[in-house]
């Protein structure tokens, strides 16, 4: 059992979360001025990375907010949480987030 | 050696000293015409077909670790072509109907039983949904007929069909040529087949970047165990294809899931059939060695961890104690998982990359086993014709960009 540390609400079980994949995606702008190419690029193509993964949670039966992960996705060990407009944090000496 | 029951009775009487290797093991040379990463099923069906079916013979399959010890080990065997959508129907019933030949075409008995797969109905809805998936079935081709909880009774006695069950059973639907087969035969099997018609099987090979050609097209790998060059390159590594692209220099709509799957200790045939609960997702059949095969939904957030979190277990074997209440006090003998690579639409990818030369076999998510047959054939007839097979032209990357998707994420009543 993953325990997810909610920036509102604290350590909690993963039973409370849902994953809602890659985060820090852009959306292209303006929608009128992109072509189909990068459209389709922009709905759905992935990162999926074998290693650290930056990625939105929702704390769905808790306080219901979304906010972003740095996970690895082999060992499943969360490096940070932070909010949903914030950038990842830095790697620390130790690989723990400052 | 040809397998018959005469040589096994000659060989009876040598002692059975005269049975050699099923497969070589090669060096690998210098160059192939067509290179296939990824010794699975779907990797060893495509050197199959392109030998057979195209007289492609230099072609080598490169597996990382032992043949089949990927998900093609790590499926629940089941078999099947209930799908919605007429592209999909075509496609996986070529599948099923290529695997009743399968065992003579190979000289292999990958043991293939159809004992039918039943999916239930829980609620009004469900029901409605049964006799929609039927139609669609009927008018695909495919065979399909709905059964009432009397007759599922019947064939499932140990299924609590008591109108206070948890899950009370309205009706469900049947495929009657869905089944399972051996998994470690099918790939022993096309491995052998491919071997025998002189492709070379490579494992313990990981590759570890592609070479390119100053058109940008691909040249050959670089793997563990040196260069190999080739301007034909088939992908068919399941889980791990967006590492394949991202060494290829391309992204694919992939995301990487674990998929959890269950064995029970050995017990008394207690059920002789395929059953899915689309509302728990949990599906079971029984092996011919007695062990209770279980499968659920995915682990809900990326990975690539070849094994399970406790959540979706306790789940999963929540809703079996639920529904088959004898059932509650087995115990497993194994539990594992396999990286499946889901798309938005759960639709396969086949055919053409970004990168010239370069052919995707992926995207099968948590339905690859019962595609084995028809991947390699599609894979095969792209790589040796650079066209792509008629079943596998509504399957392109392409399709991402069209919005042509084909969203068989609830039209096949399976989880994902």
């Amino acid at each position: 059992m993953l325990q997810i540390s909610c920036p509102w609400c604290g350590p909690r079980d993963e039973l409370e979360f849902r994953c809602g994949g890659q985060s820090h995606i852009i959306r292209p702008d303006p929608p009128e001025a992109i072509d189909d190419v990068s459209w389709g690029k922009y709905l759905s193509e992935k990162i999926n990375p074998r290693g650290e993964h930056l990625e939105r949670w929702q704390h769905n039966a808790g306080c219901r907010r979304w906010f972003n992960v740095a996970r690895d996705t082999v060992t499943h060990r969360i490096r940070a949480t932070y909010h949903m407009t914030e950038a990842a944090p830095a790697f620390s000496a130790d690989g723990v987030a400052p | 050696m040809r397998y018959s029951a005469w040589n096994v009775f000659k060989e009876g009487l040598k002692e059975q000293r005269g049975w050699k290797p099923a497969w070589r093991s090669p060096d690998p040379q210098q160059s192939y015409d067509v290179i296939v990463i990824g010794g699975g099923g779907h990797g060893l069906a495509t050197a199959y077909y392109l030998a057979k079916s195209f007289g492609i013979t230099r072609v080598a399959v490169l597996e990382k670790g032992w043949i089949g010890g990927g998900n093609s080990g790590r499926n629940t065997t089941a078999i099947r072509s209930n799908y919605y959508y007429r592209a999909s129907a075509r496609m996986y019933e070529h599948s099923l109907k290529l695997y009743e030949g399968l065992s003579k075409e190979l000289n292999y008995n990958v043991m293939f039983s159809q004992r039918g797969m039943i999916s239930l109905a829980h609620s009004l809805h469900d029901l409605e949904l049964v006799n929609r998936q039927m139609n669609a079935m009927r008018l695909n081709g495919v065979d399909a007929e709905t059964l009432s909880p009397a007759e599922i009774g019947r064939r499932v006695p140990i299924l609590d069909i008591s109108p206070a069950a948890r899950f009370p059973v309205l009706g469900g639907l049947i495929q009657k040529r869905a089944g399972t087969a051996r998994h470690d035969a099918v790939v022993w099997g096309y491995a052998r087949a491919a071997d025998a018609l002189g492709v070379d099987i490579i494992q313990n090979c990981e590759v570890t970047g592609f070479q390119r050609g100053p058109d940008g097209a691909v040249t050959g790998v670089e793997t563990s165990r040196g260069r190999i060059a080739s301007r034909k390159i088939g992908v068919a590594v399941a889980g791990h294809s967006s590492r394949l692209a991202e060494m290829a220099g391309f992204r694919l709509p992939i995301t990487s899931y674990a998929l959890q799957a269950f064995v029970s200790e050995p017990l008394k045939p207690v059920l002789d059939t395929v059953i899915l609960s689309p509302a728990t997702g949990v599906y079971m059949s029984q092996s011919d060695k007695g062990g209770l095969v279980i499968g659920g939904g995915l682990d809900l957030y990326p990975s690539y961890a070849q094994r399970g979190n406790m959540p979706v277990m306790s789940n999963v074997l929540g809703a079996v104690a639920a529904q088959y209440p004898s059932l509650g006090r087995v115990r497993l003998l194994r539990h594992w998982a396999g990286i499946v690579d889901v798309v938005p639409d759960s639709s396969p990818i086949i055919g053409a990359s970004p990168v010239p030369g370069l052919f995707l076999d992926c995207a099968w998510g948590t339905g690859g086993f019962k595609a084995i047959p028809v991947g390699g054939t599609m894979l095969a007839h792209q790589l040796a014709t650079l066209n792509p097979h008629p079943l596998a032209k509504p399957f392109s990357l392409d399709r991402f960009t069209t919005g042509a998707l084909i969203d068989e994420a609830a039209g096949s009543g399976i989880a994902h």
